[in-house]
């Protein structure tokens, strides 16, 4: 499983401090610590109150390359914050995201191919995020069929069912993981799929527990790529040991190690 | 219409192990040899490379093999009461790439040779030929242990090939050859779970993991060969799918295995319909390592200078490109 680490996202507190003082310590002791742990790549976002979100993305993708090799997710809703982060990234960057909407996948396809980047498609559009999975498909299929015409290679498109809490949508855990198989599907080569993984246990009391509860259900139902928290070792562990259990390494008996040392 | 065959994309490589040392070195071979470095199944070269072809390492005792059968000792005539001759022997008639020393005299309830005898052992072969050394105990696990480090040092710099290390016993052994600059043999009971586990130990020490080659154990045609094949199959396909704790070269220890069964190794009196035993041991040997080559060895050791002869050819023609 692709791993995506999250935590360099202006959402937090002590990022979008960091982002405003330039620390690069900080930003870049995460982007290490996130590596270390099993991060492949990592997501970059700038979060909400970065007045120049284009010269922050900039630094964070300049500060990040600086210590880490992985490559980077560049997450924003804004295309031209992404591009800003596409001109600079040393490695095959992924774009976090498009949704099914025309004037997103018009914008983002081409930046992705003009940059050889892959891109994460958000089944969902203007009208919001659906309640089941036939929707989500239809959204799959459109994201599909337009990368297909933009001549991207199927390989580095990533399809999102978009994962909500659980506290507030519990029949949509079950949509989402019934649509990671349904995906499957769509095309041939299959489209890889990816999750946003801590949105499920968003406001919950038992937050780790339920991220890899879920994480471990999502890889039985072929999840390709999660975008989580590499910090949270019992998290790593449990998808290790999902790998492990559908074949994906060989066992032996300190196959957590041997994860790790890949 | 052509029909235009799928390919696979692998992700990584076969690790490539480096056999004895030159002079620049610091060793004193002629020539070093190299293994492994696979990034295709074996010879399937539309989909990578193989840049070394497996090499053959023939075996020499340390004291002539009482139980090895008349067709097997007659093409080494008197050179198997000296372990040097007998080394010399396989280089420059039989064409070994290397040679494999094993010392069996350690055995207690054999000779019981002490640590020194076999150090001087494996000075004097290492004198007497300029190949590569791959060096092996009797089999007693605290005789070893003591007998392979005085060999260790005694063969210091030459980057020879010492086994083996198991999942039990391993530390000394690879403590030693780190000390000396040699490469280990990672052996496992036909078990890829151990096998990866082996890896992972020894490299936990600090060992190089270009320095280790596997030994997944090995069965002669008829007996459980299958079995091994699909063993070292299921290991390469790992590698080459990205495990590094898989991604070491093969070595397979075909001689024993085959020598001891009764369709290689009855004489003419015992089985008369069976043939000319002279060509049905190397015929059963060859075959035997034919099924390796498949499976993905990197190093053969073998017995028999005719089952040599024709495995060689038989590289040969599988690594025309």
């Amino acid at each position: 499983m692709l791993i995506i680490g999250e935590l360099i996202n202006g959402m937090y507190k002590q990022v979008a401090a960091a982002i405003a003082g330039k620390d690069k310590k900080a930003i870049q002791g995460l982007a290490r610590q996130q590596a270390e742990n099993g991060a492949n790549m990592l997501d970059v976002n700038v979060g909400p109150s970065s007045g120049n979100p284009q010269e922050a993305m900039k630094w964070l993708v300049e500060t990040i390359q600086e210590a880490v090799e992985a490559p980077l997710c560049l997450d924003s809703t804004k295309p031209a914050v992404i591009e800003a982060g596409l001109k600079l990234a040393k490695k095959k960057a992924l774009i976090n995201s498009t949704t099914a909407d025309d004037e997103k996948l018009n914008t983002l396809l081409p930046l992705a191919k003009r940059y050889n980047a892959g891109i994460i498609g958000l089944t969902m559009d203007k009208t919001g995020v659906p309640r089941d999975r036939y929707k989500r498909s239809e959204h799959a299929l459109k994201i599909i069929s337009s990368c297909m015409e933009q001549g991207m290679d199927l390989g580095d498109v990533y399809i999102d069912p978009i994962v909500l809490p659980v506290n507030v949508a519990q029949p949509q855990a079950l949509e989402v993981l019934e649509s990671l198989r349904e995906f499957k599907v769509i095309s041939d080569p299959p489209p890889k799929t990816v999750v946003g993984l801590s949105n499920v246990s968003q406001g919950t009391s038992e937050r780790n527990l339920i991220n890899r509860t879920f994480l471990v259900m999502a890889a039985a139902f072929g999840l390709g790529a999660a975008i989580l928290d590499p910090l949270d070792k019992d998290l790593m562990d449990a998808m290790i040991t999902a790998e492990l259990i559908l074949g994906k390494n060989i066992y032996c008996d300190s196959y957590l190690e041997a994860y790790r040392k890949k | 219409m052509t029909i235009e065959l799928v390919k696979e994309k692998w992700v990584n490589k076969v690790n490539e192990l480096v056999l004895g040392a030159e002079k620049a070195r610091g060793g004193t071979r002629a020539k070093a040899l190299k293994a492994g470095g696979e990034s295709c199944l074996p010879f399937v070269f539309q989909e990578g490379d193989m840049p070394n072809r497996p090499l053959i390492a023939m075996e020499v005792w340390d004291i002539e093999p009482a139980d090895w059968p008349q067709a097997l000792k007659a093409p080494f005539g008197k050179s198997l009461k000296d372990p040097s001759e007998w080394a010399k022997k396989c280089v420059q008639d039989f064409k070994a790439d290397l040679i494999c020393l094993t010392l069996e005299s350690a055995l207690p309830e054999l000779k019981n040779s002490t640590p020194n005898e076999a150090a001087k052992t494996v000075e004097n072969v290492l004198k007497a030929v300029g190949c590569p050394l791959i060096v092996i105990g009797c089999g007693d696990k605290n005789k070893d242990n003591e007998v392979l480090s005085q060999c260790s040092q005694a063969a210091k710099g030459e980057n020879c090939l010492f086994g083996f290390a198991t999942q039990d016993n391993y530390k000394t052994l690879a403590a030693s050859c780190m000390a000396d600059g040699h490469s280990i043999i990672a052996e496992s009971p036909i078990d890829i779970n151990i096998a990866k586990q082996v890896n992972i130990l020894i490299t936990d020490m600090g060992f190089d993991a270009n320095r280790i080659a596997m030994h997944p154990t090995t069965g002669a045609l008829g007996y459980g060969m299958e079995y091994v094949y699909s063993i070292m199959e299921r290991g390469r396909l790992a590698a080459l799918m990205g495990d590094k704790m898989l991604s070491e070269p093969f070595i397979v220890f075909l001689g024993p295995e085959v020598w001891k069964v009764k369709e290689a190794k009855a004489g003419a009196d015992e089985a008369p319909e069976w043939g000319d035993p002279g060509k049905r041991g190397p015929l059963w040997e060859a075959t035997t390592a034919a099924c390796m080559l498949q499976a993905g060895a990197d190093i053969l050791v073998m017995r028999h200078p005719e089952a040599v002869k024709g495995v060689k050819n038989t590289i040969e023609e599988l690594m025309k490109r």
